[in-house]
């Protein structure tokens, strides 16, 4: 059995407490490497971090791309979406493809 | 195209030709491998931007909700009416094997409390807002799931596709190229040898010949 983590700022991630995910609020860049160093650690298998959280650090999020666990996928904040989940996507395209046949204007 | 440093002997080019139908066999099979899982992953990343669209779509109502509630609610009060959850989810990650590459399947599991009534707290202290909010999240959570399952196996995918592709272009420009080149070479070596070894030979012949019947004396005689 595994767990879910939900990692963002408080505002965002309250309700997420009240389904059942367990949620790990988080303030700077620092706070943020540490903790989801810790929680992977811990074996979460599927970590939610919302947009603006993950903005700073996507070297580390990038490094768990490949790896079977963690998923760590990202979701937008209270504060809007900013597309990186988006961009992740892409990313998964331009790699496969070697450019985004996909892209849709928006 | 670079020469293998080999030696031009028969036996080598056995155990080449043995090589390049081998590179030859092995190229045809990864591109089926990059073809397939090409097909495979483009319909994966389509259904995952569809539904990433949807589940920030569906946060965004959620959160405009959450707003809405924790305007008309003291933090405090918000926050303790959801710090101890009716329900728990855990998760259950099996894999699944698309084209020998290994990619999760999550299924979720709600412990506790079932149906409808998810709300952890009493309606007496708390606004109605909230009550949309859990309700419009409750709905979001498949979603979320779904998307972490697609966002991964189109991870897992495009690295494995990726390293196809490498694998592919390797034997196509460069290991086949290469054994063709020194194949070519040896076989015209060998010729060459085989050529000089029957000129060596008639060369002999007439030596020998010479040597027994003296047709170049003969010859002078005669004139």
């Amino acid at each position: 059995m595994h767990k879910i983590a939900v990692v963002g700022d408080k505002d965002s991630i309250l309700g997420f407490k009240a389904i059942g995910f367990d949620i790990y609020p988080t303030g700077e860049k620092e706070e943020t490497v540490s903790l989801l160093e810790s929680l992977v650690a811990e074996g979460y298998a599927l970590i939610y971090i919302t947009e603006d959280k993950a903005y700073g650090i996507m070297d580390e999020i990038s490094r768990y791309r490949n790896s079977y666990f963690p998923a760590i996928i990202l979701i937008p904040g209270s504060t809007g979406s900013l597309g990186l989940g988006k961009k992740f996507v892409k990313e998964s395209i331009e790699k496969a493809v070697g450019a985004d046949i996909l892209a849709q204007d928006d | 195209m670079a020469r293998l440093n080999v030696n031009p002997t028969r036996m080598v080019l056995t155990t080449l030709k043995k090589k390049l139908r081998t590179a030859r066999r092995g190229h045809k099979l990864l591109k089926d491998k990059r073809d397939e899982l090409m097909k495979k992953f483009l319909a994966i990343v389509k259904e995952n931007r569809s539904e990433r669209e949807l589940v920030e779509k569906l946060l965004k109502d959620v959160y405009s909700r959450f707003i809405m509630a924790k305007a008309l609610m003291s933090d405090t009060h918000l926050e303790e009416a959801l710090i101890f959850p009716k329900q728990k989810v855990t998760l259950k990650a099996s894999s699944k094997n698309i084209m020998s590459v290994e990619v999760p399947v999550f299924e979720f599991y709600t412990e506790g409390q079932t149906g409808d009534d998810i709300f952890p707290y009493g309606f007496s202290s708390t606004s109605g807002e909230l009550d949309g909010a859990m309700i419009a999240l409750q709905k979001a959570t498949p979603h979320l799931l779904k998307l972490a399952e697609l966002e991964k196996t189109a991870q897992l995918m495009a690295d494995e596709i990726e390293k196809t592709r490498r694998r592919v272009n390797a034997l196509e420009y460069v290991m086949i190229p290469n054994l063709e080149e020194t194949i070519k070479y040896i076989v015209m070596k060998l010729d060459e040898n085989e050529r000089g070894n029957l000129t060596r030979l008639m060369k002999v012949k007439d030596m020998m010949l010479e040597e027994a019947h003296h047709y170049k004396e003969r010859m002078a005689q005669q004139q």
